[in-house]
């Protein structure tokens, strides 16, 4: 009878101790430590006179509120303009410092977003379970991993215990077959599924995306994917381990090598739901049907694809449909009815733990080469996920394509994706944006942000409004 | 951690489905490296006609005169009544920190985000879930009867309205006792120290590079 989920497996892996009153006490194997979500935990560390339990276990890293100005950055901590972000960013180095974790400063190699460089790196391995001070952790699902954001209070109990106190999640699979249609990414696919389920679709569930069109997709590409569950309401995503998982891991500076090798293969290689595991929701999409997505409002699941339109108030069944999309067109300052490619771009961000990985870069690149961004666009930011994708990008000469399509090319970190630093939207703005979030003001007070894909963010850019990148696709300049 | 029995308040309205954490409290907020001063800037971008910047002095601040906690009836409420999927968004705990700073205990909501429902036991906020019936009836008294007030009881597990009426609510037995206590979590788990240990040594020999890895 092996009837278990990925999900059942790497939660009963992780048990500690079940207590009476219901609630489980599970075992963290990496915690990811950023600037913004740690100090009142290191504080609390302190107060309560409690070092950490483990330090082999942490890996710290500068990233939500860092420059991406590379003379800012040249400048260290001290050239962060904004006082309070120094202090941040100073009293992270300063933990790290004091408790003795490993941390990537900020312009050292390594150093990158949270999500992008964990898996990276090979901190984040199959069979793990990963936590950080950041909704976003789901990405490290996409290794065969259990991985959620955490708050504050639980960074300092996993600093302070190793452990968590939880209560198991109900199972949800995410099933696409097909293969995917030119100009049809990752993204699209995720935005596709948060526009079937909704964004409250996966609330207390882990979710596992499964099928062909999975299989087939890179590692950087499942991230992409898991990286938005919580998107879908769903704190975890995670993608079963095959042989393009562990290629992918294979050689990365954290994991094992020799002896060790081979067994954690062996162990990792069982990390797949069982035929017959049972699984709370089901959802099914197909490939076929899936387009290059945008969003429209000021929630992911307000998406459609690139062809249609915004959907029109007169097609709205409940009183609060139709109010919720009143304050959503009011707020992006969009007629119902009106063609999204009509939608013209003031920015354009290729960036964050969404997209931000080499492969995002030469898919944005393969569109701005021999191009250049529209008169009309006040900036186009292309903003490295890490240090390492920054090298890899610059010697392929990614930056140059760049560059010389009137783009800019910055510094690693998290960036207009929350606008916790100067790369910001002004009010009104629309953006084309390849982050994950399109909440009122979360690129900037005002903002109007689109997600899409990193391909048609590049488009967009070229357009000057959003676009379809298919029309791209069959005259790509070489 | 603050204890949370029972709690009686003012209600105060969010009247709007999938209240993100952005708009809780917005990103600049959570440059601070404390855990407390977050109140005067909860709900920041719709309470403020200005937009508003940390460390700065509210209290002159523009008021927007068309969002619902402002008025003067709801002045002292401590009960937010809120609507579907609250406290979507990012895994800031700053969210609950500015609830807290600004006097709610309790919020009543149809469905909460998952982080964020976590993040308010470690705080001493209680999340009530009720029905969306339940909670569009408590909308409409609340909108009907100036100075609508509530007692929440969390031993009893009830909402209790005016004239003896209540809705039951569930709650996880764990974080029931955690807040009726105010117990401190992380003790709570340290006295099972022995058990994280042999857990840790049982793991090592089954997947040694778990540990060490990472110097
Ligand atoms: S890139 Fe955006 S979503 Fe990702 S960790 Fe940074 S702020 Fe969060």
């Amino acid at each position: 009878m092996n009837k278990n989920t990925l999900y059942d497996k790497l939660w009963d892996a992780h048990i500690v101790s079940e207590r009476d009153d219901g609630s489980t006490l599970i075992y963290i194997d990496r915690h990811i430590i950023h600037e913004v979500t740690s100090p009142q935990a290191f504080e609390g560390l302190r107060i309560a006179g409690r070092k950490p339990w483990r330090l082999d276990t942490n890996l710290a890293t500068p990233d939500h509120n860092i420059s991406t100005d590379r003379i800012e950055r040249d400048a260290g901590v001290a050239g962060i303009p904004d006082p309070t972000s120094r202090i941040q960013v100073q009293t992270l180095d300063d933990n790290c410092e004091h408790f003795g974790i490993k941390e990537f400063k900020m312009n050292e190699m390594g150093q990158g977003i949270v999500h992008v460089m964990g898996p990276e790196l090979g901190a984040t391995m199959p069979g793990m379970t990963v936590v950080c001070g950041d909704s976003h952790t789901a990405t490290h699902g996409a290794l065969g991993c259990l991985a959620h954001g955490i708050g504050t209070s639980e960074v300092e109990h996993v600093l302070a215990s190793q452990c968590l106190v939880a209560k198991k999640m109900k199972n949800m699979r995410v099933t696409v077959d097909g293969s995917l249609g030119t100009g049809v990414t990752p993204k699209d696919v995720v935005l596709a599924i948060i526009g079937k389920i909704g964004t409250a679709g996966g609330n207390g569930h882990a979710i596992e995306f499964s099928g062909e069109v999975f299989r087939e997709m890179t590692v950087e590409g499942r991230m992409t994917v898991c990286n938005m569950a919580i998107e879908a309401g769903a704190r975890v995503g995670m993608i079963a381990v095959d042989d393009t998982t562990i290629d992918y891991v294979k050689g990365r500076q954290f994991v094992p090598s020799g002896e060790l090798w081979a067994p954690a293969v062996a162990y990792w290689k069982t990390l797949v739901s069982d035929a017959d595991a049972v699984f709370d929701i089901e959802v099914v999409l197909h490939a076929d049907d899936i387009a290059p997505q945008v969003t429209w409002g000021t929630s992911p699941e307000m998406v459609a694809e690139v062809t249609a339109r915004v959907p029109e108030l007169s097609a709205q069944k409940t009183p609060e449909q139709r109010t919720g999309l009143e304050n959503a067109l009011a707020y992006m300052g969009l007629e119902g009815g009106q063609a999204i490619t009509s939608i013209a771009v003031d920015r354009v961000f290729i960036g964050s733990c969404t997209n931000s990985r080499i492969e995002d870069m030469r898919a944005a690149a393969a569109i701005a080469r021999g191009r250049r961004a529209a008169p009309s666009v006040k900036q186009v930011l292309v903003v490295p996920g890490s240090q390492m994708v920054k090298a890899q990008a610059e010697a392929e000469g990614l930056d140059k394509v760049f560059i010389d399509a009137g783009m800019e090319w910055r510094e690693p970190g998290c960036s207009m994706c929350l606008a916790m630093n100067a790369d910001k939207l002004g009010s009104g703005e629309h953006c084309a944006s390849t982050s994950n979030r399109n909440f009122e003001g979360r690129q900037g007070n005002g903002g109007r942000t689109h997600l899409m894909s990193p391909a048609m963010a590049a488009a967009a850019a070229v357009a000057g409004h959003i676009v379809d990148v298919r029309e791209f696709l069959s005259e790509v300049v070489e | 951690m603050r204890a949370f029995t029972t709690h009686h308040g003012l209600v105060g309205p969010m009247d709007r489905a999938n209240v993100d954490t952005d708009m809780i409290i917005p990103k600049q907020f959570l440059k601070s490296i404390k855990r407390s001063g977050f109140g005067p800037n909860l709900f920041d971008e719709l309470r403020y006609l200005d937009s508003g910047e940390p460390g700065q002095d509210c209290s002159g601040r523009p008021i927007n005169p068309n969002f619902a906690l402002n008025e003067k009836r709801y002045n002292g409420a401590s009960i937010l009544l809120a609507r579907s999927n609250f406290g979507c968004g990012s895994s800031r705990e700053h969210a609950p920190w500015a609830l807290d700073g600004y006097g709610f205990r309790v919020v009543i909501a149809p469905s909460f985000a998952d982080i964020f429902y976590n993040n308010c036991f470690k705080n001493g906020l209680l999340p009530v879930v009720l029905t969306e019936q339940q909670v569009s009836g408590l909308f409409d008294e609340l909108y009907r009867e100036q100075g609508y007030q509530l007692t929440v009881d969390l031993t009893e597990q009830t909402v209790l309205m005016a004239g003896g009426r209540s809705y039951g609510f569930e709650i996880d037995e764990f974080r029931k006792q955690c807040l009726l206590q105010g117990l401190d979590e992380i003790g709570l788990t340290l006295k099972q120290a022995p058990a994280i240990k042999r857990y840790e040594e049982q793991r090592a020999e089954r997947h040694p590079w778990v540990f060490g890895a990472i110097k």
